[in-house]
């Protein structure tokens, strides 16, 4: 009894952790000791589990071939885990939080498979066990269509027709079924393994139609799917720290894919009910304001435009990462510095694929934290800027946003780099950005277009200014 | 009607903690820059993770002969835990970037 009640008292401290790990991640000074102190709790909350975890009808034996699956799963778990999260490349980073996301709604939905038969009969928790299922189950397989979607094995979003209706067919019925199985008080594993394969299917569903632009709101989502998974865990075991650790990830993912939804100024119906695509796809053709004449630029103007600017801002896009070109842009960024150019980042909310990936990515690099500047304080500079150097970015300083209410983007806030005296784009080509849309920018008379991959460009792009 | 209520009485002290939970993460949330957001996902990524507590509770409760029980338990301890651990060490790796500098 007395190891019960330590064991809970741990659950609280752990608890407290995972608070503040979260409230400590939300700031820069504090958020590597943060994470640490949320991982702490957790190594906490697991010992204690293992060593006195104690169930109320005594169900609980420690037969040494127990602990010794559970320690030798851990470890494995740890290995593998560990190595995976050391390998991955930072430009990989957000299909790995994905992945490890589906684990997590794996781990939900296996629980709640092994509880079904300790647990028929009784309405209330058999509603947990199922909600814990289906929930899960979504989880894991949306996240492994996101981890796909984000590594290039499923690069095009799959839209069947009427799959709105489709989908919300598919949902209505896992949750009825659901809802049968917990009220009807039936023990048949047919129906129960029925209900795993309709969630599973739902999460692919949901997850495939979605174009990548949109990945960082699913996974978001989906993580507060498992938070939320966790939790129905926590209110069948009657546990503590699954609950708050489960609700806080629920509630605390939900806030975060608002956040993001309203950096794309984009409801989180259209998100998932996909708005975007149809009418990406749908109205590319139509559009014939974008046409015109493009200017290309060589490198060596680009070098001297740039040697005898005041100001330049460069506005770093997923193609700047997918090129690796994170650090040879700050050797640019510095000799820029050495002759007087004041460099600043325009930094949109969602470019690169998760809100916040591009400082990473740059950070890697060893950009000045403070150089790294937010759309709503960079937007006023523009006008007093002489370069805009636009890096395989797109969507995110596409003018369609603000001027033509029939784009797929429309009211997005963008970077509003044509207020400044010269823009230069580079880009591979003249393919449209995620959206799959046309850019005005482009045909802009101030625009030229600077073709090549992002790392060779910017190489020789700093070479040359060397020689000046 | 008489069951819903019910119910509240009996669960009274995890209604609290549900409810409480939810406003805390919402406040947590809302003032954070958007340079974190990629390592705060991240980081509440691995805190689910916490349904790692599930897994072992259900290895711990089986029968040492049920084998289909325990296989699933097992992999669902190797799952747990890889969202835990992976989760945790790379959004260290994210927040190790983010050292100031002098």
């Amino acid at each position: 009894m007395i190891e019960n009640n330590i064991l809970y008292i741990i659950y609280l401290v752990a608890s407290v952790t995972f608070i503040m790990g979260l409230k400590m991640l939300g700031h820069p000074e504090t958020a590597r000791k943060g994470n640490l102190v949320a991982a702490g709790g957790m190594l906490l909350a697991i010992l204690g589990t293992i060593v006195m975890y104690e169930d109320p009808h005594g169900n609980t034996t420690r037969e040494s071939i127990k602990i010794v699956l559970i320690l030798f799963a851990i470890l494995v778990g740890t290995v593998s885990g560990w190595i995976a999260a050391k390998k991955v490349k930072m430009t990989s980073m957000p299909e790995m939080v994905s992945l490890f996301n589906g684990m997590g709604g794996a781990c939900a939905a296996l629980i709640s498979l092994i509880e079904f038969e300790h647990n028929t009969g009784q309405q209330l928790s058999m509603l947990t066990v199922m909600a814990g299922l289906i929930i899960g189950s979504v989880s894991f397989s949306g996240s492994i269509i996101a981890f796909m979607k984000l590594n290039g094995t499923l690069n095009k979003p799959v839209r069947l027709p009427s799959y709105n209706i489709i989908n919300l067919v598919v949902m209505i019925a896992t949750v009825l079924l659901g809802l049968y199985i917990a009220f009807s008080g039936t023990t048949s594993h047919a129906l129960l393994y029925l209900a795993f394969a309709l969630a599973l299917t739902y999460g692919i569903m949901l997850v495939i139609p979605i174009g990548g632009a949109d990945m960082p709101v699913v996974i978001s989502l989906l993580n507060s799917f498992t938070g939320v998974a966790a939790a129905f865990g926590g209110f069948l075991y009657d546990n503590p720290v699954m609950l708050t650790g489960g609700i806080l990830v629920g509630s605390a993912g939900t806030i975060l894919t608002l956040v993001m939804c309203n950096a794309m100024n984009r409801p989180l119906s259209n998100v998932i009910f996909g708005a975007f695509g149809e009418s990406g796809s749908g109205e590319g053709v139509q559009r014939e304001g974008a046409t015109g004449s493009i200017k290309d630029i060589n490198i060596s103007d680009t070098a001297v435009l740039m040697n005898y600017s005041k100001k330049v801002i460069i506005v770093p896009g997923y193609g700047l990462a997918v090129a690796q070109a994170q650090h040879i842009i700050h050797e640019l960024e510095n000799i820029l510095e050495e002759r007087g150019v004041e460099v600043k980042y325009a930094v949109h909310p969602v470019a690169g694929r998760m809100p916040g990936h591009m400082n990473v990515l740059l950070a890697e690099s060893n950009v000045d934290y403070s150089k790294l500047v937010e759309m709503e304080d960079i937007n006023p500079e523009f006008a007093t800027t002489d370069v805009v150097l636009v890096v395989g970015a797109n969507d995110v300083v596409n003018p369609a946003a603000k001027t033509d209410p029939a784009s797929p983007i429309y009211g997005m806030p963008i970077l509003e780099v044509e207020d400044s005296a010269h823009i230069i784009v580079n880009k591979r080509s003249m393919n449209a950005g995620y959206a799959g849309i046309d850019n005005e920018l482009f045909y802009n008379p101030k625009t030229s277009m600077l073709f090549g991959d992002a790392k060779a460009v910017l190489t020789q792009l700093v070479t040359e200014l060397k020689t000046m | 009607m008489e069951q819903v209520i019910n119910f509240f009485g009996e669960n009274i002290q995890m209604v609290y903690v549900v409810i409480l939970s939810v406003f805390v993460g919402v406040e947590l949330i809302g003032k954070v820059p958007t340079v974190l957001h990629t390592p705060l996902m991240s980081g509440a990524n691995a805190i689910h993770g916490v349904v790692i507590i599930g897994a072992i509770i259900v290895m711990l409760n089986s029968d040492p002969d049920n084998y289909l029980s325990l296989g699933l338990g097992f992999l669902a301890v190797i799952l747990g835990t890889l969202n835990v651990v992976g989760g945790f060490v790379v959004t260290d790796r994210m927040l190790e970037m983010f050292k100031k500098k002098k």
